[in-house]
């Protein structure tokens, strides 16, 4: 039976005191919403928090909205919410097809966007996601809010830019007229994390590259980027010949390890072959030619 | 810690550490062993319940989390003697052959039917997909599915109060 290390509980009902509640408690204090990362992690002892804090009554971070030019998904929507959403699909489908492939309904129903980012999990496909789209994470402590860029928030695996006292409140990410994006993943079977996988957007001025963005799962890529192979394509005609060098680029920098999953050469195809997938994909949704 | 939450409608309170999972909070606490409890990895599914309306797994989910929320069991589905057009279906088509995932396949349908009343083959399978059956037995599963959707109960109200 596996059941977590004892922990005190608490539940707060707005950010303001989830801060202090935080505070109060300090360091081996966590917040838990879903808890479809943390509570697995505790019961194998990766994770023992003295506190628990539970978040799920706090209003107001469960929206998904337009703030001027910005797409802005609150801490608490669940990833359900993100694979239903209409106003998240018409700017980016990378969300819907990413979420498809993420756990299972159950598990959808519970875990929460806010929960993903900060497990900083190198396989995970939202931050993936999100480090294509790059956009920025606004994190709340009692001194006020900060706004960080996404493609530094991840610091490593499961460590976030979040200190102690502070949360994430909610992402956000540039609306981009007419880009396309898309997300491609291996998995061993349904619901698993990914062997590997790869989102990506690409904005087109005519037939040329305007701005790109590849995020990589799973195959050790530093915050889930590959600067050089986005550098290789911006401002480059969308040619299958420039794709194809900027997959083979991801191929080469990344850093994937052998596992369970399968073995490092593997994985580094994939890396390549999803990237290339990955952006001809959103090349056709750009182009209309694709939904 | 003292913890209060409505079971099929009736309101409960045990005293408990916080580290009690749901589905032990269901199975040892309240002794509604309908609910099985599996891998304790959130991958089978077998402890699907609801709360608050939303399928989730139990074994993935702190009881004291669910203080002041509803949660639904398996042993909710029928209602006055009358089995749940959901649990009809396993019947009539033969959904079930070792029953252990049985519970959890019938709480997600019956979300699943909640959410999408005439739901296709592909949507089923979707939706079962976070519910393992090791008898292998999903094509009959998603005939039972189907069943239910073509099986309404006469006042759907009543079964999901």
């Amino acid at each position: 039976m596996q059941v977590p290390e004892t922990f005190e509980y608490e539940r707060a009902s707005s950010v303001e005191e989830a801060l202090d509640l935080l505070e109060r408690h300090g360091e081996e204090a966590r917040l838990i919403a879903g808890g479809h990362s943390l509570l697995p992690m505790m019961k194998i002892r990766l994770a023992f928090p003295e506190v628990l804090i539970d978040i799920n009554d706090v209003p107001g971070l469960d929206q998904i909205r337009i703030e001027g030019d910005q797409l802005v998904i609150g801490a608490m929507v669940r990833h359900q919410q993100v694979l239903d959403s209409p106003l998240l699909y018409e700017h980016y489908p990378v969300f819907r097809d990413a979420e498809k492939v993420i756990a299972d309904p159950l598990v959808r129903n519970r875990g929460t966007v806010g929960g993903s980012f900060c497990q900083a999990d190198p396989a995970e496909d939202l931050s993936a996601g999100g480090a294509a789209l790059g956009g920025s994470v606004v994190i709340r402590s009692k001194g006020g809010e900060r706004v960080e860029p996404m493609r530094d928030f991840h610091v490593g695996p499961y460590e976030t830019k979040v200190g102690p006292a502070e949360m994430l409140t909610e992402v956000r990410f540039p609306i981009r007229p007419g880009a396309g994006s898309a997300y491609e993943k291996v998995e061993r079977r349904v619901g698993d994390w990914a062997v590997a996988a790869v989102g990506a957007f690409v904005q087109l001025d005519g037939d040329t590259i305007a701005d790109v963005g590849i995020g990589l799962a799973a195959v050790g890529a530093d915050h889930y980027i590959v600067p050089e192979a986005e550098e290789a394509l911006r401002g480059k005609p969308a040619t299958l010949e420039h794709l194809q060098a900027a997959a083979q680029l991801c191929h080469d920098n990344c850093a994937p390890t052998t596992d369970q999953r399968g073995p490092e050469d593997f994985k580094r195809h994939l890396a390549g072959e999803l990237t290339l997938r990955a952006l001809k994909r959103s090349i056709a949704r750009a182009r209309g030619e694709e939904s | 810690m003292q913890v209060t939450m409505k079971v099929n409608g009736d309101e409960v309170t045990r005293d408990i550490e916080p580290r009690m999972l749901l589905v032990h909070f269901i199975r040892d606490e309240l002794e509604l062993t309908g609910t099985h409890w599996g891998c304790d990895t959130s991958n089978c599914g077998t402890c699907t319940v609801w709360v608050d309306g939303e399928a989730v797994k139990s074994c993935t989910t702190l009881a004291v989390m669910c203080g002041a929320r509803e949660v639904h069991t398996v042993e909710g589905l029928a209602k006055g003697g009358e089995l749940d057009p959901v649990q009809k279906g396993f019947m009539e088509e033969h959904g079930l052959q070792c029953g252990f995932c049985t519970p959890g396949m019938m709480m997600t349908a019956k979300w699943l039917l909640e959410k999408d009343p005439d739901p296709d083959e592909e949507t089923i399978r979707e939706a079962i997909s976070g519910n393992l059956c090791r008898c292998t037995g999903y094509e009959n599963i998603v005939r039972a599915i189907r069943w239910a959707a073509e099986h309404p109960a006469d006042d759907t109200s009543e079964v999901t109060a």
